[in-house]
């Protein structure tokens, strides 16, 4: 008993090792460089408190449920031989989790209010709903080739760096090609796409594969199924843009 | 009565993102593979574990300390604030509305830092950090990882905030960004590289994004002649951008050290 509870305050205290650097941010700045109490310290506190305690259930079940299920499917996957399936789960892993994201419909919406201003689209609500609808499942399918290509390449083991720097190359030519207001959201639709869910599970997939596939290093093929998702979305809502306007 | 709100939304968000993912795998274990997991029992349990911590920590953030950072960030672009008490400054500022860059001082200080902290406390970065750790046999450092892409991140932010103010264009950052990843990428380790593009997708989703788009936000509705939309947006670019080129960086220098190390002892012997 005792050194259950001496357990839990080691792993409560490792957990808060992780939001302690933003609570010595925010508390300094409030009260040396503003100069002002905090205006709701008890919502701050307990909040922090909800944060502590979420954090550390999250880390618990990543090792114990999320991780393991990654790996074994993979396992379970690259038993069954067919490379299709593999890429399909893929496709389907990475569409169904982006088309639902809360931080992809905020910008598309935006994106859709935008190009009425620019007149690229005519002013409803109706043309700026299926505009913004598109363009979410643009970003989705996007998303899902991401991953089901860089599925293909952890089992050909083809080095990442051709493909990321191959795609860079695209998305500074067609950034000079692309409606100055889509850019900003083209570049930023890169880095919403992956929630906090998805990437651990695809990242225990790459590594699950990696292992299981004979003449692979999980750490050198394992990884890169994030940069693949965060990057095609880019060039397709640029692309997305050009055709548009 | 607002915090069952807020819970009630954040459960619901989170439901969302977490259906489709729950029906995909559940398809294809039982359509497609056909066959039983072991312990299947303790899988859904850790599932659970992970979604219900999620959510929890999303109640804390939404309760705590995004109302405060979005305060803050407002506060320290305020023209009473950038003038520091100095009121012919004041007096300028708010007649005219020009502030110079050098003003936003705190700002940048504050993105750095706000970038920074957010990072660490990042659940993704966090879950990728342990799988790197675990798969490299401890050749790379959870901690170290996360440290040096928090780096990234804070520079990222606070070049983004000075972007913001001077209204250089977006894309003459991102290009000569990517131009540097590509070169880093030609001299890294190869055991990084995946690792560290990862990085930059990873570093953007839950505690930094909502954090960084108020700080975003509050700049440029006080930067007179910034459009909200146009330069609000871009940080979030920045922030995973710059950990590509601080992990790769880290990558080279610890690499050359350890070679100049054999070097050394090999004259030594």
């Amino acid at each position: 008993m005792i050194s259950f509870l001496l357990n839990l305050v080691k792993n409560l205290f490792s957990v808060f090792l992780n939001i302690l650097p933003i609570l010595v941010v925010v508390t300094s700045f409030q009260l040396f460089v503003i100069k002002q109490p905090f205006p709701d310290l008890a919502s701050t506190i307990s909040g922090l408190f909800f944060v502590l305690i979420g954090l550390f259930l999250f880390i618990q079940g990543l090792e114990i449920g999320l991780f393991p299920l990654g790996e074994k499917m993979a396992f379970q996957f690259s038993a069954k031989g067919n490379i299709w399936w593999l890429l399909i789960f893929g496709f389907a892993i990475g569409f169904s989790t982006t088309i639902a994201e809360p931080a992809l419909i905020a910008i598309a919406k935006k994106a859709g209010e935008i190009a009425a201003e620019a007149n690229a689209i005519p002013h409803t609500s109706e043309s700026i709903a299926s505009y913004a609808f598109w363009l979410r499942v643009t970003v989705a399918f996007s998303v899902g080739a991401a991953i089901s290509v860089g599925v293909f390449r952890i089992v050909k083991g083809w080095p990442i760096h051709w493909f990321i720097i191959i795609g860079y190359i695209f998305i500074i030519s067609l950034t000079a090609f692309a409606p100055k207001e889509i850019v900003g959201i083209a570049y930023d639709s890169g880095g919403v796409t992956t929630s906090t869910i998805t990437v651990p599970l695809v990242a225990a997939l790459g590594v699950g594969l990696a292992t299981a596939i004979r003449g692979r290093s999980p750490i050198v093929d394992g990884f890169g199924l994030i940069a693949f998702a965060s990057l095609t979305p880019m060039f397709f809502v640029m692309l997305y843009g050009i055709i548009i306007y | 009565m607002d915090l069952i709100y807020h819970s009630a939304n954040v459960l619901l968000g989170t439901f969302k993102d977490v259906l489709p993912i729950i029906g995909v795998i559940l398809f294809f274990q039982l359509v497609v593979i056909r066959k039983k997991i072991d312990s299947p029992g303790r899988l859904v349990y850790g599932f659970f574990l992970v979604v219900i911590g999620l959510i929890i920590f999303m109640i804390g953030l939404e309760k705590g300390l995004f109302p405060l950072g979005e305060a803050m960030s407002r506060q320290l672009t305020t023209p009473l604030f950038l003038s520091n008490g100095d009121s012919a400054l004041l007096e300028e500022i708010e007649k005219t509305g020009n502030v110079y860059p050098s003003l936003y001082f705190w700002t940048y200080i504050f993105g750095f830092f706000i970038g920074f902290s957010t990072t660490i406390a990042e659940p993704a970065l966090i879950a990728v950090a342990m799988k790197a750790e675990e798969v490299s046999i401890g050749a790379i450092s959870s901690w170290g990882l996360r440290l040096t892409v928090a780096l990234g991140v804070a520079i990222g932010i606070a070049l983004g905030c000075h972007r913001i103010v001077t209204g250089t264009p977006l894309h003459w950052y991102i290009i000569a960004g990517y131009l540097i990843v590509i070169c880093q990428t030609y001299f890294a380790p190869r055991m990084i590289i995946p690792l560290a593009y990862d990085s930059g997708g990873v570093t953007t989703s839950t505690v930094t994004v909502p954090l960084v788009a108020a700080l975003g936000i509050g700049l440029a509705s006080s930067v007179p002649g910034r459009s909200v939309i146009v330069d609000a947006f871009g940080l979030i670019a920045f922030a995973s951008l710059f950990p590509i080129i601080t992990v790769l960086g880290y990558a080279i220098i610890a690499e050359w050290i350890a070679k100049r190390g054999r070097k050394v002892k090999l004259k030594k012997v």
